[in-house]
């Protein structure tokens, strides 16, 4: 099954989404990657590596991320695990939607590149 | 321009000056953005502080890469994988010497320019630390092309960096926390550029 990791500048807020998802998909393999080491607001490389390692599987792991410095501290892991040949992606969409989507189609055992698909939908979800 | 012995001096002074700095950073931060950056590249340098020990065993490239981990790993803010990115790739580019001239530095920090922008996706003008990197590196260049004084080429740098850090206080912010503020970010210097100028100017009263 794909991996779903949730990044996020809360702790509590990664937590929460996880929880949120795993409603509607309780064996979508997730992991929250949010906040700082110490669980202050922030963006934390070790969890975030820990994290993907942790429900990383051949059929890949996709993370999802909030704002700004989540992107990037996801972006400078993915450099350095590309060097390991890991099939990790992140994908641009809400987090909470995208989280949704992805983990209810993973739990259904689909490929990447459709989990990809069904997070990337979330963009064009609308609410009413 | 910089050994081994100079390079750890240089760091050990960058150390001692984000931590003198951090709450003047961190007020410029709150003001356009979520007010951590200040505290965060202390953080960082302490930890690059924890790490100076064991430096006596590697060479300025490792040196550069290791600071490059420190920051990415503990800093938590977008300098983190910024500024640790930049200092990393620095390293790697300086792969097997033992000293770092004057073309190393322009080198690095074209380097650490292209990484950045290619993490931020930023370009000149948007009120980033690129503000006061880009024009810094290019009056080096300019300087040092002109007459070989790398003293002189430094000197150089840290006024663009200045000049930079002046500019950023008259344009909007378009990247980052900042740029939720539209133009209620006029009028406030950008927090990175002010950062990476104390850094520089380090590097020139040192080197």
């Amino acid at each position: 099954m794909v991996g779903i990791v949730i990044v996020s500048h809360s702790q509590k807020l990664a937590e929460d989404i996880v929880d949120l998802a795993h409603l509607m998909a309780a064996d979508a393999p997730m992991r929250a990657a949010g906040g700082m080491e110490d669980g202050g607001f922030g963006t934390s490389y070790d969890k975030i590596e820990t994290a993907i390692e942790d429900i990383y599987t051949d059929d890949g792991v996709i993370v999802l991320m909030d704002l700004g410095s989540a992107v990037m501290t996801t972006e400078a892991v993915l450099e350095d695990l590309k060097d390991d040949d890991k099939l990790v992606e992140m994908v641009d969409c809400p987090i909470v939607e995208g989280a949704i989507a992805a983990s209810v189609v993973a739990s259904g055992g689909a490929s990447i590149e459709d989990v990809i698909e069904a997070a990337k939908s979330a963009r064009e979800m609308k609410k009413f | 321009m910089a050994d081994k012995a100079k390079l750890l001096e240089i760091l050990d002074r960058v150390i001692q000056d984000m931590d003198e700095q951090k709450l003047f950073l961190t007020e410029l931060d709150n003001v356009i953005g979520d007010g951590d950056h200040g505290i965060n590249m202390d953080r960082g340098f302490q930890a690059v502080k924890k790490q100076m020990p064991t430096y006596a065993d590697l060479e300025v490239d490792g040196i550069l890469k290791d600071v490059g981990k420190q920051l990415m790993k503990v800093v938590g803010g977008s300098a983190g994988p910024l500024y640790g990115s930049a200092f990393k790739k620095s390293g790697v580019y300086l792969k097997g010497k033992t000293e770092i001239t004057m073309d190393d530095f322009i080198g690095m920090m074209d380097t650490s320019i292209e990484q950045i922008q290619k993490l931020g996706h930023a370009v000149e003008g948007e009120k980033t630390m690129l503000d006061a990197m880009i024009p810094a590196t290019r009056a080096m260049k300019e300087s040092y092309a002109a007459d070989g004084d790398y003293k002189k080429a430094l000197e150089a740098g840290v006024a663009a960096a200045e000049a930079g850090v002046e500019y950023t206080k008259t344009i909007i912010a378009t990247k980052g926390r900042a740029s939720y503020l539209g133009e209620r970010s006029i009028g406030h210097q950008d927090p990175g550029a002010t950062s990476f100028t104390f850094m520089l100017k380090d590097v020139s009263e040192l080197a």
